[in-house]
C-alpha cells in the first residue's frame, strides 16, 4: 500500500490550490483526477473572471488553469491522471484506480475536491439526439473545437447558461432564446446585456415542453408557467432549433463523502446535499477536508481560496507550521474570501455556508 | 411600464439614468469619455485597477458600483478591453455635424475592417441603422478582446452598443 | 461545424488528418480527437439505437459519464466515442440496441 501525508481527489482549482499550499509548506501531496487533463472546470472557461487582482480578476479562465498547473509543478505537488477514487475508507484508505489497475493508498489528510455534476430536467423528447449538457456544449466548443449545433435553445438563464450562450454566439453558433422557468434571469446582468444586445431574447417563467424530431432535434415548443410553476395552456411557442442545451444547475458530487460517513445536510442555496465542515474546510470525519464546488456550488475563485484554507489547516496539523503563522494565514484567506462573498449574488451564499459551520459541532 | 433588466438581459435607459458610472451629457460633448454600464453589486474592481488617471473608484468593497468622475477620464480605452462583464463603453459626442462615435468590446470573428459599413443595434440588439467602422485595437495585453470604434449619428450614441456585419 | 478561427481560442491544434469508416462510409477526421467530435464533422449525430424500444441515441455528456454515445469500434460494442480517440482505419458503427453478440454467446444460440 502506498502511503502519503496528504491526497487531494480531484484536480480542479479547488484541489490544485489546497495541494500547492500544503506542498509549499513542506507537505507531502499527490493529487488524483479521472481526466487525461488537469484543471476542472477551469479549461472550460474561456471568458475573463471577475473579482480583483489577488483573484486574477480579468484574466481567463483556463489561463488561471494554466498558472496553477505550472505552480503546483514548481511546488512538486505529484499529479496523477486518469486516476479514479473508487472509495475512501477507515483511517484514510482510499481505492483509486488509474488506468484499469485498482490500487490501495493511504493518507493521512485527505482533500475532497470532485467538484460538481449537471443537473438534468427531462422533458418528452429528451433523449433525442441534439439535447445537450452545457458542459457537453463548453467541451465541444471549447475543448474540440466544434460548433455543437447551428440554432441552440438554452434552458436555464444562470451564469452557466447565459456564459455558454454567449460561447456559442463566439463558436458561430445562433442562439434562439434562453428560457428559464424562474421569474427572473439568475445569472449576472453584465453577463446578460452581453448576450441580450447580441440579439438573443429572455423567456423568464417558461419551460420547456417538447423537443421535436424523429432521429435528431429539430424544434422544440416552450410554454409560460405561473407563479406556482403550472404550465399556462396556450402560451406554446414554437423554435426552430437542431440543438437543445441544458443548463438547470449543478449539485455537488459528494459520493465518496457519503461513502466515508461524513455528515450531509441540504442546503438549496449551495446546490443540494453539501458536507457539513468547519472554518478550516474539515468534515465531521476527521482528516477528511473538503473544498470547491462539493462543499456548495460557487465559483473557481471561491473554491481556490477554499483549497488555500485546507491546504494551511492540513499543513498545520502535522507540524509544518506554528499556530501564529497558521492563524494569520488563515486569516488573510477569509479576507479575501469576504470580498467574493458579499452583494447580493455573493451573501446568501455566505450566509449558507455560516450556517454550515454553525451546525458542525452539533454534528459531530 | 417597461420590464426591467431581470426579465429581458439588457438595462433601459431609465434604470442607467441615475447609475454612477454614466458620464454627464456635457462632459461627452467635451470629448471622448468612458461610459461604465455596471448596476449590479458584484464582487469586481479591474476598471479601477486598471484606471491610470484614478477616474474609476469602487472603494475598499469591490461590491460596490464603480464610480466615474468623468473629468479625470483622459479616454485611454484600457477600462473597455479589460472589464470583465464587457460592460464599458468610450462615448464621443464632440465631433461636428451631428455626429458622434461609440467605442465598444468585440469578442466575435471574423472582425470587420475599418471604414466598413455595419448595422448598430441597441442594448437589446434590435437594429438602429448603419454606422461606419472607423477603428478597430487588438494588441496582445487586450488578450483577445478587441474594441471596435463607429461612428453614429449622434441621437444614437448612448444606444448604439453593438454591431452587427453586413453579409 | 468545425470553428475555423475562434475569437478567444483561436486555432485548434489537432493531430494529422486521418480516414476512417462509418458505417461503411469513409470519412476524415483528426487522430486523437474524440471519435464523437469526428463524427459530428461529418453531421453524424445518432449514434446508437436503444435495445428496447429502438430509440436514437447521440451525445449526451461529452465527457464519458452518461454513456449515451456508445458505438461498435472495430468490432467492440460499448465503447464511449466523446472520450475515445480516433485513429486511422477505424471502424466505426452505429450500435443498435447492446450491439454485436460475442462469438461464444452466438455459438451457444
Ligand atoms: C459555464 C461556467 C462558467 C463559469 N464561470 C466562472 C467565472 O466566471 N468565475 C469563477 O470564479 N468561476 C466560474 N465557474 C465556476 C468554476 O468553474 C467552478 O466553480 C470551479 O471549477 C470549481 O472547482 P472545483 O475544483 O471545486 O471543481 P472542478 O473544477 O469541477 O474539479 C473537480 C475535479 O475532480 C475530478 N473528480 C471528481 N470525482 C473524482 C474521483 N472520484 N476521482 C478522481 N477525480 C475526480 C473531476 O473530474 C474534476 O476534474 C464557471 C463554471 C461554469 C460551468
Amino acid at each position: 500500500m502506498l502511503r502519503y501525508e496528504m491526497i487531494c481527489v480531484g484536480a480542479g482549482p479547488a484541489g490544485l490550490a489546497a495541494a500547492i499550499e500544503a506542498a509549499k509548506n513542506g507537505v507531502q501531496v499527490v493529487v488524483f483526477d479521472e481526466n487525461d487533463r488537469p484543471g476542472g472546470q477551469l479549461f472550460k472557461q474561456i471568458h475573463k473572471f471577475f473579482g480583483s487582482r489577488e483573484h486574477r480578476a480579468k484574466e481567463r479562465g483556463f489561463n488561471i488553469g494554466q498558472a496553477f498547473l505550472d505552480q503546483a509543478r514548481e511546488t512538486g505537488v505529484e499529479v496523477t491522471l486518469n486516476a479514479v477514487v473508487l472509495g475512501i475508507y477507515e483511517n484514510g484508505a482510499m481505492n483509486v484506480m488509474i488506468g484499469d489497475q485498482v490500487k490501495q493508498v493511504r493518507a493521512q489528510k485527505i482533500v475532497v475536491a470532485t467538484g460538481a455534476a449537471e443537473n438534468m430536467v427531462p422533458f418528452p423528447g429528451w433523449t433525442l439526439p441534439g439535447v445537450i449538457g452545457a458542459g457537453a456544449a463548453q467541451t465541444m466548443a471549447n475543448i474540440h473545437g466544434i460548433r455543437p449545433g447551428n440554432k441552440i435553445l438554452m434552458v436555464g438563464s444562470g451564469n452557466v447558461g447565459i456564459i455558454v450562450g454567449y460561447q456559442m454566439l463566439q463558436a458561430g453558433s445562433r442562439v434562439a432564446a434562453i428560457i428559464d422557468a424562474a421569474p427572473k434571469i439568475g445569472g449576472y446582468a453584465v453577463h446578460a446585456a452581453k448576450v441580450a444586445r447580441a440579439g438573443v431574447p429572455f423567456l423568464m417563467s417558461h419551460t420547456i415542453k417538447q423537443a421535436h424530431g424523429k432521429e435528431c432535434v429539430t424544434g422544440a415548443t416552450v410554454i409560460q408557467v405561473d407563479s406556482s410553476w403550472q404550465p399556462v395552456a396556450g402560451t406554446e411557442k414554437e423554435f426552430e432549433v437542431d440543438t437543445i442545451c441544458i443548463a438547470v444547475g449543478l449539485n455537488p458530487t459528494t459520493q465518496l463523502l457519503g461513502m466515508a460517513g461524513c455528515k450531509m445536510t441540504h442546503v438549496p442555496t449551495l446546490g443540494g446535499r453539501i458536507p457539513v465542515h468547519d472554518l478550516d474546510q474539515e468534515t465531521t470525519v476527521k482528516g477528511i477536508y473538503v473544498a470547491g464546488d462539493v462543499s456548495g456550488i460557487e465559483e473557481a475563485s471561491t473554491a481556490i481560496i477554499e483549497g488555500r484554507i485546507a491546504g494551511l489547516a492540513i499543513a498545520h496539523r502535522l507540524g509544518y507550521m506554528d499556530d501564529g503563522t497558521f492563524r494569520k494565514e488563515r486569516e488573510k484567506q477569509s479576507q479575501s474570501m469576504k470580498g467574493l462573498r458579499s452583494g447580493s449574488h455573493g451573501e446568501r451564499r455566505a450566509k449558507a455556508k455560516e450556517y454550515l459551520n454553525a451546525i458542525m459541532p452539533a454534528a459531530i | 411600464m417597461t420590464p426591467d433588466s431581470s426579465l429581458t438581459g439588457f438595462l433601459t435607459e431609465e434604470e442607467l439614468k441615475e447609475g454612477p458610472g454614466i458620464p454627464s451629457a456635457a462632459r461627452r460633448g467635451k470629448g471622448p469619455v468612458a461610459v461604465i454600464e455596471c448596476l449590479e453589486d458584484i464582487p469586481c474592481n479591474p476598471c479601477e485597477s486598471s484606471c491610470k488617471a484614478g477616474a474609476i473608484v469602487v472603494g475598499e468593497d469591490i461590491t460596490q458600483l464603480p464610480h466615474l468622475d468623468g473629468d479625470k477620464c483622459i479616454a485611454c480605452n484600457t477600462c473597455v478591453h479589460n472589464c470583465p462583464g464587457q460592460a464599458i463603453f468610450m462615448v464621443d459626442e464632440s465631433l461636428p455635424g451631428g455626429r458622434a462615435t461609440v467605442m465598444m468590446p468585440y469578442e466575435y470573428r471574423p472582425l470587420p475592417a475599418e471604414g466598413d459599413g455595419v448595422i448598430a443595434l441597441d442594448r437589446a440588439g434590435q437594429v438602429l441603422g448603419d454606422a461606419t467602422v472607423i477603428k478597430i485595437r487588438q494588441t496582445r495585453r487586450m488578450d483577445r478582446t478587441a474594441t471596435i470604434t463607429i461612428e453614429v449619428p449622434k441621437k444614437w450614441s448612448m444606444r448604439a452598443r453593438a454591431i452587427r456585419l453586413k453579409t | 461545424m468545425r470553428i475555423e478561427d475562434h475569437p478567444v481560442l483561436g486555432k485548434f491544434e489537432k493531430g494529422q488528418k486521418v480516414r476512417f469508416s462509418f458505417d461503411g462510409k469513409s470519412l476524415e477526421g483528426f487522430e486523437g480527437e474524440p471519435i464523437a467530435i469526428a463524427l459530428r464533422s461529418n453531421g453524424v449525430l445518432i449514434h446508437r439505437y436503444t435495445a428496447r424500444r429502438n430509440e436514437p441515441r447521440g451525445v449526451f455528456c461529452a465527457i464519458g459519464r452518461c454513456t449515451d454515445c456508445i458505438m461498435v469500434v472495430n468490432g467492440q460494442p460499448n465503447i464511449r466515442t466523446c472520450v475515445e480517440p480516433l485513429k486511422a482505419d477505424m471502424v466505426v458503427e452505429t450500435q443498435q440496441g447492446r450491439g454485436p453478440a460475442k462469438e461464444s454467446e452466438v455459438s451457444h444460440a
